[in-house]
């Protein structure tokens, strides 16, 4: 296990490559489903606003 | 292409050319600060011309990218706040023919100054004399290419806050290859070595521009103006 | 008849709800392939004969430079689509796949250095390949840039949409330029990426997380595409109904 870690002799390259792409990897998760929901959430502000308006 | 739009590209290179040499001063700008940036490094490096000579054909591109970058802010700006730009979008001629001509104006006065000024810039760099041609034509080509690439950027921050900010950033990435085989012609020729093929490539990226850039600016100039 | 799939694709309200559809079909499995590219990368396949352990880095920088490139390619012709025949769902696909792009040319780009960096001796070396990526994320960065500086999001989306076809017209001779300009200096790259004699312990991998990338993508890109489209259907009568069911 301590032989995977230390990568022979690179883990100092390869830990943090991994480390970088999973965490672009996760942000975009986070970015795209925040933009949706807050898109979703504008939208249903409008349609509020919108509907407030008609009555 | 139509007769009509020869007399009309000619129009425009005509007036755009007595527009701009009514101010002189906003002429010489670009040409100053050109000058002004390769006066820099002799002071900042070393005042051996044997160690500037090395770095002369990066710095001469370098300070010919930025000046020209100055002077692309008013290749359309001020059309654009007078309407006569929106004229032209409406004439019913063709937008391509007038934005080429506009470009080649912007061209003729800064892209061709600052060539004749380059031997001055390469002298102090200690670039021998036998070069100074190779340079020239190097820099004739490359910017007019810069130009051709500039219009689009400069149309496509027409109607943008901070245009002056974003117009860099969106023309120095495509300006790059440009500066590499500007650079690598200019530092040939201080070698005295042939340099006729980084010149030939050069010319390529010219022909290139001529043919798409206006096309590309054209299109940019209606989206800002929609 | 065989083109009315085609002009679906045009509709908001089809497009929206495809994409709320056929997203956990392609997020899943994109999951899958990924996790076990890169755990068959780290454990399974062999050391490299050259480069040790230190090649295993390949199974993230070469999917992340893959990328960049597909990415701002989907982009340039969805935008090309958008200008050409001025549909605004394309203009949303190519808003979606912008800062998708951006992030993994960055990913690209540190990984990058740090597979060179014990070959080089040092982090940065200008290498042909990491500064034709170099110049790929300024490109990203001029795209993002001039689309949030301009306020109607109809001129943003044209705008950006020229800058994008310019773009990938200039992606390849950047490249060759750079290429060009750094073989007079040094040989080629450290990196051999796609070379023929890789074994299939090697390989294989490598294609599953490349898939894993390529499904990621398109299940990133859906979900954006959706927020992009409500952006640019406000009030539209469709976005009350669908709001109103979920």
């Amino acid at each position: 296990m301590s032989a995977f870690i230390h990568m022979g002799g690179y883990a100092a390259y390869v830990w943090p490559a991994y480390a970088v792409t999973l965490a672009v990897i996760a942000l975009n998760i986070i970015g795209a489903r925040r933009l949706l929901r807050r898109s979703i959430a504008r939208a249903r502000r409008r349609l509020a606003v919108a509907g407030e308006g008609a009555r | 292409m139509s007769p009509a739009a020869l007399t009309a590209i000619r129009l425009i290179l005509q007036r755009d050319l007595r527009v701009a040499f009514r101010r002189p001063g906003q002429l010489l700008q670009p040409l100053v600060f050109f000058i002004m940036v390769t006066l820099l490094f002799p002071l900042g490096v070393s005042p051996e011309l044997s160690r500037l000579r090395e770095i002369a054909a990066g710095v001469l591109w370098a300070a010919a990218l930025l000046a020209s970058l100055l002077a692309l802010e008013f290749l359309f700006r001020e059309d654009a706040h007078d309407g006569t730009l929106e004229q032209q979008v409406l004439s019913g001629q063709s937008l391509t023919a007038a934005i080429f001509a506009k470009t080649l104006a912007h061209w003729l006065l800064t892209g061709l100054p600052l060539a004749l000024v380059t031997p001055l810039a390469a002298a102090s760099l200690g670039a021998p004399s036998a070069s100074w041609a190779g340079i020239v034509v190097a820099v004739l080509l490359g910017t007019a290419a810069l130009s051709l690439i500039g219009s689009i950027g400069a149309a496509l921050t027409l109607g943008v806050r901070r245009g002056s900010l974003l117009l860099p950033l969106l023309v120095l990435p495509l300006s790059l290859p440009v500066l590499i085989f500007g650079a690598r012609a200019t530092q040939l020729a201080i070698a005295g070595a042939p340099y006729l093929a980084p010149l030939q490539l050069l010319a390529a990226l010219a022909v290139l521009g001529v043919t798409l850039a206006p096309l590309a600016a054209a299109a940019a100039v209606r989206v800002s103006l929609e | 008849m065989a083109w009315t799939w085609f002009h679906r694709l045009g509709s908001p309200p089809y497009v929206y709800a495809l994409c709320a559809r056929l997203t956990p079909w392609l997020a899943w499995p994109a999951a899958l392939l990924i996790a076990g590219g890169l755990y068959a990368g780290l454990v399974l396949a062999p050391p490299d004969y050259q480069q040790g352990e230190g090649f295993r880095i390949i199974y993230v920088h070469a999917p992340s430079a893959w990328m960049s490139l597909m990415v701002y390619t989907v982009m340039a012709l969805a935008a090309a689509t958008g200008l050409v025949w001025r549909i605004k769902v394309a203009h949303a696909v190519a808003a979606a796949c912008a800062p998708i792009g951006a992030s993994f040319t960055f990913a690209a780009l540190v990984t990058g250095s740090l597979w060179g960096a014990p070959m080089w001796g040092t982090f940065w070396e200008w290498d042909p390949r990491l500064t034709s990526e170099l110049v790929l994320l300024l490109l990203y960065l001029g795209y993002l840039g001039l689309r949030s500086a301009i306020d109607d999001p109809q001129r943003a989306d044209r705008a950006s949409a020229v800058l994008a076809v310019v773009g990938v017209v200039n992606v390849p001779i950047i490249h060759y330029s750079v290429v060009w300009w750094n073989s007079l200096h040094q040989a080629a790259s450290v990196m051999r990426i796609g070379k023929p004699a890789m074994p299939p312990a090697m390989l294989l991998p490598l294609l599953a997380v490349l898939a894993g990338f390529t499904l990621l993508f398109a299940a990133l890109l859906l979900v954006r595409v959706r927020g992009e489209i409500l952006e640019r259907e406000r009030g539209a009568r469709w976005v009350a109904q669908e709001l109103a069911q979920s």
